[in-house]
């Protein structure tokens, strides 16, 4: 192993890979920063410029281009609640009231430091163990996903405010009804389609989360004017661009990052899991293990409820280079991206790259360090200005927030019946939020939707139309013990609390 | 409105060509001049970057233009309904399409037949067969399997316990194939129990993982996890072998009389010219017979399967017939 990272070292610390890696990460960072070109499109736009490359340093500007798109999508989520990728949803549960609360500076730090962190410890875990790793990629099937989705959508409880539950759960069934629009993967029949061409292959996750997230968080934002609150916002802008985290948050914040960099690389390395299951798993770990006070932070602005996600997808970012350089299985449509671009280099991933082409695996791997360093540094002393946007005065941002999610959706569509579908998707969401529906649950069901019912359908086609998997295979009861722990527990902790008041109340009355 | 749409479409990609990001040049043609000579050629993908369809459009593109067949190259990709919205883009925009070229390929005719889109290749004006893929069935390296005849024997046991994964839904490739081969092996291919994932290498994964027994797929994903031991191939859907797999017996030497290549073509907008068709075609044969070609064809595995127009359109017609009866007795098509 040491061999093989001090021949990536010599093949990463060369001034053209090192020039690589800025120029990816740099490129990543503003593509990612706008809605609607996601890592992938990033990537995609690289290809054809590595072409000339030699392997090593194609990989190494693609995976800086990764890391920066990633990072990137993180701050349009913070800043003006618009995720352009599904990993980011999480994210703007807390990113974006923090960002309301005049702490957009602190939010984007800690964004930084938590993608550093988790993507830092994620490369350390794929140095030491990539090869061994290989078997963990192959451990999970499809009930086993299954079971896992469901333990996602537990996160869910994070956005049932006291009398809210019904709504929250209400707004989940919404989302999880959208992902059944387009083409029925098992029978390849069209359900609700209604015969137009526009819908058959679904609601696009991106036009979605615009719609309910950052459109109608805009149009809200025209519906109330409110003078008072604009005054106290006005206010705080002074203190938009400070970067400054106490020690003490710091520290609050250490054992949340841990925990979910070994849990975002864990579920990044399935291939049938990856950036966004692992970000809402770690925000659903994180609230469950939460403190009773803390837990009422929990999509309010919370700084653990935005280091958890952002840790974890980008540690589940590095895990997912796992089943790509060791199996040849691309675990998302970025690494299949990058699968292409290998394969087009004459590199073959799978079992034998780590032998035939050591260079580009532990060069891909070295670069992943430096990939993380540069981000932090390149991105740190740049917060400050990306957080003044906010500071832009109301009638121009709005605007500016609709005018970047339309042509967002509009350019990877390039269908204006898309348009047309945001502007309805908006008003519903806005009817909803009126009515004091939570979006986050909606747009949660809606992504993990479909990834239940592949898994579900592939499991009982697999168990001939059997539940036994439930209780056959080892890994899925242990899941599905876990998501009845997590339902479960918090509900006897309030039961009990409940009846210690009462029983409190009824022994006061009765002297 | 169409004026304002393509004006904004030609600023946002000459911002970013502008920008250095991408190295196309050429944009959907408007000059009306309707010389033969082609000297640009914009590809319209019906699928996303890094896709199949992707990366078959770049390598004749790219060949193109490193052989100094053409000037400028330039790609626009446009997923949607299969590949149904690119048709009916190119339909809609045909007359300012001329120096256009869409990537398709089998699913032009299964989803044709399905009606996913409501168009068809007569639609549209098919240029050429450029290169095809066969289909092959593999088996977990220790499995006891060791041959499609296994298969059937297994089979007739118990339907049940036959289980094949693929990476499109039902009634697409990856299970239209094992269907067919059991049928032409006298079988009931309703019988065949597919499990579906939504891209091959999830399948390949899910496949990895032990789920299922046997993986349907296309010769190009698996020759590599083949060579790798991670999976067997014990039948192509060749006509003969393979050169690649000298070894391994097509599904006609095994007892299911099929001929399968999951073909990739281009299309021009409906319309064009005769000799436009022709230049276009020429165009690419003369691709096909340089080392830069052979050189990308080889690393992808694919098959060169060159057809000129007239035989292209007699293939289509041939195949259209042959998937729909296939696809009729399955009870995919009403």
């Amino acid at each position: 192993m040491w061999e093989g990272i001090s021949l990536g070292l010599s093949t990463a610390i060369t001034p053209l890979n090192i020039l690589m890696v800025f120029v990816g990460c740099f490129a990543g960072t503003f593509i990612g920063m706008l809605p609607g070109l996601g890592p992938i499109s990033a990537i995609a736009l690289m290809i054809p410029i590595t072409y000339g490359f030699d392997p090593a340093s194609g990989m190494i500007l693609m995976a800086g281009v990764y890391y920066g798109a990633v990072f990137g999508g993180s701050t349009s989520s913070i800043l003006i609640n618009a995720p352009g990728i599904a990993g980011t949803v999480a994210t703007a549960f807390d990113g974006y009231p923090l960002a309301q609360k005049g702490q957009a500076g602190k939010a984007l730090a800690i964004a930084a430091y938590s993608s550093f962190t988790g993507g830092t410890i994620g490369a350390i875990f794929l140095l030491v163990a990539a090869p061994a790793l290989a078997s963990v990629a192959l451990s999970f099937q499809s009930s086993d996903y299954l079971v896992l989705m469901i333990l996602g959508l537990t996160a869910v409880s994070a956005f049932t405010a006291p009398g809210q539950v019904i709504k929250a759960l209400m707004a989940t069934v919404l989302g999880l009804m959208i992902s059944t629009v387009g083409t029925d993967p098992s029978a390849g029949v069209q359900r609700y389609t209604f015969g137009s061409l526009d819908l058959v292959d679904g609601i696009s996750f991106l036009l979605l989360a615009m719609a309910t997230f950052a459109l109608s968080e805009a149009l809200m934002a025209v519906l109330k004017r409110d003078e008072s609150s604009e005054k106290t916002r006005d206010a705080s802008v002074g203190g938009m661009g400070s970067l400054k985290v106490t020690r003490q948050e710091l520290r609050s914040i250490a054992p949340t990052v841990g925990r979910s960099s070994i849990l975002g690389f864990f579920i990044g390395v399935l291939p049938g899991a990856g950036a966004t299951i692992a970000s809402f798993l770690a925000y659903g770990m994180e609230r469950t293990v939460a403190s009773a006070k803390d837990k009422l932070g929990f999509g309010k602005g919370s700084l653990k409820g935005l280091a958890a996600p952002e840790t974890a997808n980008n540690a589940a970012c590095t895990g997912s280079f796992v089943p790509l350089l060791t199996l040849g299985i691309p675990g998302s449509g970025t690494t299949a991206v990058m699968l292409g671009a290998l394969i087009s280099y004459g590199v073959q991933p799978g079992p034998r790259l780590f032998q035939e082409a050591p260079d580009v695996f532990w060069s891909v791997i070295v670069s992943m360090y430096l990939g993380n360093i540069v981000l932090l540094i390149l991105n740190l002393p740049l917060i400050p200005y990306i957080a003044k946007l906010l500071a832009l005065p109301r009638p121009v941002l709005i605007p500016l927030i609709l005018f970047f999610s339309l042509i967002g959706v509009y350019l990877v569509s390039f269908n204006t019946f898309d348009i047309y579908m945001m502007a309805a998707f908006a008003v519903a969401a806005i009817i909803l939020r009126l009515l004091a529906f939570p979006m986050a649950p909606l747009i949660l069901g809606f992504i993990l939707g479909d990834m239940i019912e592949d898994n579900l359908r592939r499991a009982l086609s697999i168990y001939d139309g059997s539940i036994a998997f439930l209780w056959e295979r080892p890994l899925t009861l242990a899941i599905t013990l876990l998501t009845v722990l997590t339902l479960v527990v918090p509900l006897i902790r309030t039961v009990n609390t409940w009846r210690r008041m009462r029983w409190a109340a009824a022994s006061g009355d009765g002297e | 409105m169409k004026s304002f749409k393509s004006l904004t479409r030609r600023a946002v990609l000459g911002g970013i060509a502008a920008a250095g990001l991408i190295a196309a040049s050429g944009l959907p043609g408007t000059s009306a001049s309707a010389q033969q000579d082609i000297d640009t050629i914009h590809f319209l993908i019906p699928g996303g970057a890094g896709g199949g369809w992707d990366s078959t459009a770049r390598a004749i593109g790219m060949t193109m233009k490193q052989e100094g067949l053409i000037e400028n190259d330039s790609y626009e990709n446009m997923s949607g309904a299969g590949g149904g919205k690119a048709i009916g883009y190119l339909i809609e925009t045909a007359d300012r399409q001329e120096n256009t070229l869409m990537v398709n390929s089998t699913p032009i005719i299964v989803r044709s037949l399905t009606q996913i889109f409501p168009y068809s290749y007569r639609d549209v004006t098919p240029v050429a067969r450029v290169i095809g893929d066969y289909q092959i069935l593999a088996v977990q390296p220790d499995s006891e399997i060791q041959g499609f005849e296994d298969v059937l024997e297994r089979f007739r046991e118990d339907p049940r316990s036959v289980k094949i994964a693929g990476g499109s839904v039902r009634g697409d490739l990856d299970h239209l194939v094992p269907a067919s081969a059991f049928r032409a092996a006298g079988e009931d291919p309703r019988q065949v129990a597919y499990v579906p994932y939504d891209a091959g290498g999830k399948a390949l994964a899910g496949f990895l993982s032990g789920e299922t027994e046997l993986l349907s797929t296309g010769l190009g994903e698996a020759i590599g996890p083949h060579r790798d031991g991670q999976l067997r191939i014990i039948a192509v859907s060749a006509p003969e072998r393979v050169d690649v797999l000298p070894d391994v017996p097509t599904f006609k030497e095994s007892g299911a009389d099929i001929d399968f290549a999951n073909w990739r073509g281009v299309f021009a907008a409906p319309g064009i010219s005769d000799e436009r068709k022709q230049a276009f075609a020429t165009k690419v044969e003369t691709m096909m017979d340089t080392g830069t070609w052979e050189e990308i064809r080889s690393k992808n595995g694919w098959q060169n399967l060159y057809l000129p127009p007239a035989e292209f359109v007699d293939f289509l017609a041939k195949q259209e017939e042959e998937m729909g009866e296939l696809m009729r007795e399955m009870g995919f098509l009403r």
